[in-house]
C-alpha cells in the first residue's frame, strides 16, 4: 500500500530545479518509484554536503587522547576545531587543533618532510600513544606517501601513528566513515590473532558489549551506559564517544556490537564480525519506541530470564517517571507539522517515529547521504503527501516547507537560520546540540526543545 | 581544556600549526563577494569546503549563507575542473538567476592549475550577467588575504573610469569587519555630507531584517553600477592595509584614483585619522554631532581610565583589527603584552612594534603567522589581566584563568556582536564597555567578602 510518486516538477510553483535533482525528489502517493540516492552532487547546486575528510574526522575526534593531525592546508583544520561537541571524562587533547598548515612550498616540492617534522614536534610537546595523521584534498593531487611516513615514525617512536586517507574530492561523507573505521581497525587488532585465543578471552568476560556509533554529544553515552549497567550489561567500548587508546586495545573483547549511528558504523561492526566473530545488532536510542525496543532486544540477545526481567521493570520505571510531562507536551503540539533534513537515513527514520510520539506529523523527509534501504523505510512510515528528497539545496527546502506550511525543521548549522527567515521553527539534531536526545531523559529533551520553539512568542512578531 | 600545553617554548621548526590563528582564503572571498548586491558567491572545488565556509559564516552572523560549489570528484582533479564549472556557471543562473557569480578557487583547483579566466570566457554567460573571479590559494595567506584577493577582482572585473573629471565621491573599502561596522562607516561618512561607494558592503546581507521570506538577494550590497562607478570617485580610503590596501593600489592604477591607506577606524586616534582625512580630501567641517560622540568618548574615557591603567592584555586575530585595537588599549593606559595574528606578513610585527614603542611599552611578545599555541604559552610564561580574540580564546581563558572578551571573526558561541560595531567613536564606547565590564566582573568575582564593593 505504501508507495511513492515522483513529483512532477511542473506543478511546483515558484521555482525551477535544476534538472538533474528531478529523480531526487519524490512524494509519497499512489505509484511506486524509488528516490535517487547516493550520487555526485550536480556542480552549481547549493548542496549541504560534506566531504571525505569531514566524514572522518567526525568519527575518530571523539578518540579523547589521541592527536589529530590534520595534513594540509590550514583551513581543513580550523573549521573542524572541536566541531564535534563529544565530552571526555579523561584527556582533552582532542580538543585541540593541530595542522601541518601547507604552504605553496610544500604544494610543489612535497609536504612529507613537513608532516614528518610535525610528528616530531608533536611527540615532544604532547608524549602521545596515539596519533591520526589525515590527508586532506591536495595531499591526495599532490600524492605524499602517508602511509610511509606514519609508518616511520610509528617505529622510531614505538607509539601508533595511523595514517587516514580523506582527501575530500575521493567522494562524499560516507567514504569518511569508511576511512575512519579502517583507521579503527587498524587500532583494534589484537595482539593474539588465533580465533582460539580470541574464544577463549571472550568466553571469560560476561555480557558485555560495544556501543558502536555514539559520539558522546551531551553524554549520550554514558546515558546509555547507565542503563544497560543496571540490567546487567557493561559497556566494554564505546566507539567513538569519549573512547581512548587503552579501551580502544580491548574492544575485540566484547560479545555484542551495538550500532546506533548506522551511517558511520556498519562497515566496521560487519569487519568485527568477519575478523573476530562478533555479532551485531542496530539499535537506535532515540525516542521512547526505539529505546525500549532497543534495551528489550540487546537483554533478549543474551538468552537470561533475569537480565529480561530487570529490562522490563527498568523500562516501566523510566517510562511511568516521564509520562506525564510527555503527555502535556503532546496536548500542546497535536496538529503541527514537521520538515526534516538531517545527515544520515538512519537518523530521519528514528525522527519521524519520534515526532508521531508528540502528535507532530512529519510532511518532509530528506537527507544529505541515507541509503536506498532506509529510503525504502521512510517511505513506509511517512504519510501520504511527505516529500521525500535527498542531497536537497536551501531553496529546495524552503519550497517544500513553505508549500507544506512546516511549523518546524529539524536540521544541522547551516539549516537553523533559513528556517527562522521563514519564520518556521527550528531545532538541531547534529553536532550543535546542547543536551542529550538520547534515551527516556532524551524524549523529553526532544519534546522540551520542540515545544520551546513552536511555541515561542517570537512568531506572533514574523 | 588546553591543560596539555607545556609551558617551557621549545623551537617549533615545522612550521605546523597547533590550535591555529587563522584559517584558509576562500572564506574570505566568500564573504567579500556577498557584499555584491545580488552575488552568489562560488567555490570552484570539493563540496567538503564550500561546506565548512558556508557553515562558519552561518555560525558568525546566524543568517543563511548561500554559496555554491563545483562538486569536484576525483575525475576533475585528474582531467581539470573546466567542465564543472561551465556546469555550475549554467545551473546557477538558470536556477538562482544572481546578477554576478563571483568564484574562488581553494586549494584543490589551485593545484591542478584551473584558469579561471580561460574557462569563464568559454562558459555560457546569459545576456546581462556577470562572472567575476579571485584566486585563493588555501596554502598562501589566511581568510583575510582572500578577503583581499576578492575585493582587488571587484577592481579588476568591473571599475571603470568613464568621466573625464573625478566626481566629488569617497570610495570606501571598509576590510573584513563585521555589516554593523558598515553601517557604522557609513553613518560617519554621511554625517560628514560626503558621497561615498562603499566595496564590498555586507549590510544588509548578513543582518537582513526578518521578513518572513527568505530573501536568496537581500537588499544590501553594493550595486554593479557602483562598483563601475568606482573608477571616477576622487580618492579611495582602505581601511585596514591587510584586508583594502591592494584593491585601493589596483583603483590607483586601473583609474588613477589616490589611495589613500588608513587603519581600521578602531579607538579614537583611528577613527580621528579616518574623520581628518575626508574632511581635508572633501573640505568638509567636521559636524557637531560626531563632535559630540567624540566629547563623550573622551568623558567615558576620562571617568573609567583608572579601571585600566597598567593593566596587562593579550590580543590576537586579524591583522587590521589587532593593530587598531593595539594602538586603542594603549590610549587607555594598559600594556599589550602579547599581540599575535594568525596571518602571515613581516609588516604587521613591525607596525606594532612602533605603536608600542611610541607608547614607551618594550619587551612585548609580537607575532604575525604565530598560532593559539604559542599564545597559551606566551601566557602561562608571562601572566595577563585580560585576553581579547574571538572564540577560540575561551578555551586559553579556561585554561589559565584570565577574564576574556571576545572580538574579531569567528566569534561562533556569542549572538548580536555582528549587528553592533566596534569601529567608530561609537564603536570605542561599546568596546570600552566590554573592556571593563570584563575586567570588573572578575574582580567582583574574585572579590573576597570584606572587600566586595557596591560602588566600583
Ligand atoms: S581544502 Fe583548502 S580550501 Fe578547502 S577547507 Fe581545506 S584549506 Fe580550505
Ligand atoms: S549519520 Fe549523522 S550522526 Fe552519524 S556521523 Fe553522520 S552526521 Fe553524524
Amino acid at each position: 500500500m505504501k508507495v511513492v510518486v515522483k513529483l512532477d516538477s511542473t506543478k511546483s510553483k515558484k521555482k525551477s530545479f535544476i534538472a538533474e535533482r528531478s529523480e531526487s525528489i519524490s512524494m509519497k502517493g499512489h505509484q511506486k518509484s524509488q528516490v535517487k540516492c547516493d550520487t555526485d552532487s550536480v556542480a552549481g547546486s547549493m548542496s549541504q554536503r560534506a566531504c571525505v575528510f569531514c566524514g572522518a574526522r567526525v568519527v575518530l575526534n571523539p578518540i579523547t587522547d589521541a592527536i589529530h593531525l590534520v595534513h594540509g592546508p590550514i583551513g581543513c583544520a580550523s573549521y573542524t576545531w572541536d566541531i564535534r561537541g563529544s565530552l571526555s571524562s579523561g584527556s582533552e587533547l582532542y580538543r585541540n587543533s593541530f595542522s601541518t598548515d601547507m604552504k605553496e612550498k610544500d604544494v610543489i616540492f612535497g609536504g612529507e618532510k613537513k608532516l614528518e617534522q610535525a610528528i616530531d614536534e608533536l611527540v615532544d610537546e604532547y608524549h602521545p600513544k596515539l596519533m591520526f595523521v589525515y590527508s586532506t584534498c591536495i595531499v591526495g593531487v599532490i600524492g605524499d606517501d602517508l602511509d610511509a611516513v606514519c609508518k616511520k615514525k610509528s617505529l622510531q617512536y614505538g607509539i601508533e601513528i595511523i595514517p587516514v586517507q580523506s582527501s575530500g574530492f575521493i567522494g562524499n561523507k560516507a567514504a569518511g566513515y569508511r576511512a575512519a573505521c579502517d583507521a579503527i581497525l587498524k587500532i583494534i587488532k589484537p595482539e593474539e590473532t588465533t580465533s582460539q585465543a580470541i574464544i577463549e578471552r571472550k568466553s571469560n568476560c560476561k555480557r558485555v558489549i560495544n556501543y558502536l556509533g555514539d559520539f558522546n554529544l551531551a553524554a549520550e553515552a554514558w546515558i546509555i551506559q547507565g542503563y544497560l549497567k543496571e540490567i546487567g550489561i557493561d559497556i566494554n567500548v564505546t566507539f567513538t564517544g569519549d573512547a581512548n587508546y587503552e579501551a580502544l586495545k580491548k574492544a575485540t573483547d566484547a560479545e555484542l556490537n551495538i550500532i546506533q549511528c548506522a551511517g558511520s558504523m556498519t562497515y566496521l561492526a560487519k569487519k568485527m564480525e568477519e575478523l573476530y566473530g562478533i555479532p551485531y545488532m542496530h539499535i537506535s536510542f532515540l525516542g521512547i519506541e526505539d529505546t525500549k525496543e532497543s534495551l528489550r532486544r540487546i537483554a533478549h540477545f543474551f538468552q537470561n530470564i533475569e537480565l529480561e526481567e530487570k529490562t522490563e521493570k527498568l523500562i516501566a520505571r523510566e517510562e511511568s517517571q516521564i509520562a506525564k510531562t510527555l503527555h502535556w507536551y503532546k496536548q500542546q503540539l497535536q496538529g503541527k507539522k514537521a520538515a526534516i533534513y538531517v545527515g544520515g537515513g538512519f537518523k530521519a527514520i528514528s525522527l519521524i517515529k519520534q515526532f508521531n510520539e508528540i502528535g507532530i506529523e512529519v510532511v518532509m523527509v530528506g537527507t544529505q547521504t541515507g541509503r536506498k534501504e532506509e529510503y525504502d523505510t521512510i517511505a513506509d512510515l511517512a504519510t501520504a503527501g511527505t516529500v521525500i528528497l535527498d542531497d536537497a539545496n536551501p531553496s529546495e527546502l524552503e519550497q517544500f516547507m513553505t508549500e507544506k506550511a512546516a511549523d518546524l525543521l529539524v536540521g544541522g548549522v547551516k539549516e537553523r537560520p533559513l528556517a527562522y527567515k521563514l519564520g518556521v521553527a527550528f531545532i538541531d539534531h547534529n553536532h550543535d546540540r546542547k543536551h542529550p536526545l538520547s534515551g527516556f531523559i532524551g524524549a523529553v529533551n526532544f519534546a522540551t526543545e520542540v515545544h520551546s520553539t513552536v511555541c515561542s512568542p517570537v512568531w506572533k512578531y514574523v | 581544556m588546553l591543560d596539555a600545553t607545556p609551558k617551557e617554548i621549545t623551537d617549533r621548526k615545522s612550521g605546523g600549526m597547533i590550535n591555529p590563528a587563522k584559517t584558509c582564503q576562500p572564506i574570505g572571498a566568500m564573504y567579500a563577494a556577498l557584499g555584491i548586491h545580488s552575488c552568489l558567491p562560488h567555490s570552484h572545488g570539493s563540496q567538503g569546503c564550500c561546506s565548512y565556509h558556508r557553515m562558519h559564516l552561518t555560525r558568525h552572523f546566524r543568517d543563511p549563507i548561500m554559496a555554491t560549489t563545483s562538486s569536484f570528484t576525483e575525475g576533475a582533479s585528474v582531467f581539470g575542473g573546466g567542465a564543472n564549472l561551465k556546469t555550475a556557471i549554467k545551473n546557477v543562473f538558470n536556477v538562482y538567476n544572481p546578477e554576478v557569480m563571483a568564484v574562488h578557487t581553494t586549494c584543490l583547483s589551485e593545484t591542478i592549475g584551473d584558469d579561471l579566466p580561460t574557462i569563464i570566457k568559454s562558459a555560457d554567460v546569459p545576456e546581462g550577467k556577470l562572472v567575476i573571479h579571485a584566486n585563493t590559494p588555501s596554502y598562501a595567506g589566511s581568510h583575510v588575504t582572500g578577503f583581499s584577493n576578492m575585493t582587488k577582482g571587484m577592481v579588476q572585473y568591473l571599475s571603470e573610469a568613464t568621466e573625464e573629471t573625478k566626481k566629488q565621491q569617497a570610495n570606501i573599502i571598509p576590510g573584513f569587519v563585521n555589516p554593523g561596522d558598515m553601517r557604522e562607516i557609513k553613518r560617519i561618512t554621511e554625517a560628514m555630507d560626503i558621497e561615498y561607494i562603499m566595496f564590498p558592503d555586507t549590510s544588509g546581507v548578513v543582518d537582513s531584517p526578518m521578513t518572513g521570506k527568505h530573501e536568496m538577494f537581500p537588499k544590501g550590497g553594493t550595486t554593479i553600477s557602483q562598483l563601475k562607478d568606482t573608477g571616477n570617485s576622487k580618492a579611495t580610503y582602505a581601511l585596514g592595509s591587510y584586508a583594502s590596501a591592494d584593491a585601493a593600489y589596483h583603483l590607483e592604477r586601473k583609474c588613477k584614483i589616490e589611495p589613500i591607506v588608513l587603519k581600521t577606524p578602531i579607538g579614537i586616534k583611528a577613527t580621528d585619522e579616518y574623520v581628518m582625512a575626508l574632511s581635508n580630501k572633501f573640505s568638509k567641517e567636521i559636524p557637531k554631532s560626531l563632535e559630540e560622540e567624540r566629547g563623550q568618548l573622551v568623558d567615558i574615557m576620562t571617568d573609567t581610565h583608572f579601571h585600566f591603567h597598567g593593566k596587562r592584555v593579550a590580543v590576537f586575530g586579524d591583522p587590521d583589527i589587532v593593530i587598531a585595537l593595539t594602538e586603542y588599549l594603549l590610549s587607555l593606559g594598559m600594556t599589550p603584552v602579547h599581540v599575535l595574528t594568525g596571518t602571515p606578513g613581516k609588516k604587521f610585527e613591525e607596525e606594532v612594534k612602533e605603536i608600542l614603542a611610541a607608547a614607551g611599552i618594550e619587551g612585548s611578545n609580537v607575532k604575525a603567522a604565530g598560532d593559539l599555541f604559542t599564545l597559551q604559552q606566551w601566557i602561562k610564561n608571562q601572566p595577563v589581566d585580560l585576553l581579547i580574540g574571538n572564540t577560540y580564546g575561551k578555551y586559553i581563558a579556561r585554561a589559565e584563568d584570565v577574564p576574556f572578551f571576545r572580538v574579531g571573526f569567528p566569534i561562533l558561541d556569542r549572538s548580536v556582536h555582528s549587528y553592533m560595531p566596534i569601529v567608530g567613536y561609537k564603536g570605542a564606547m561599546r568596546l570600552l564597555e566590554m573592556i571593563s565590564n570584563a575586567l570588573l566582573e572578575r574582580q567582583d568575582r574574585d572579590a573576597a567578602e570584606e572587600d566586595f564593593e557596591l560602588v566600583m
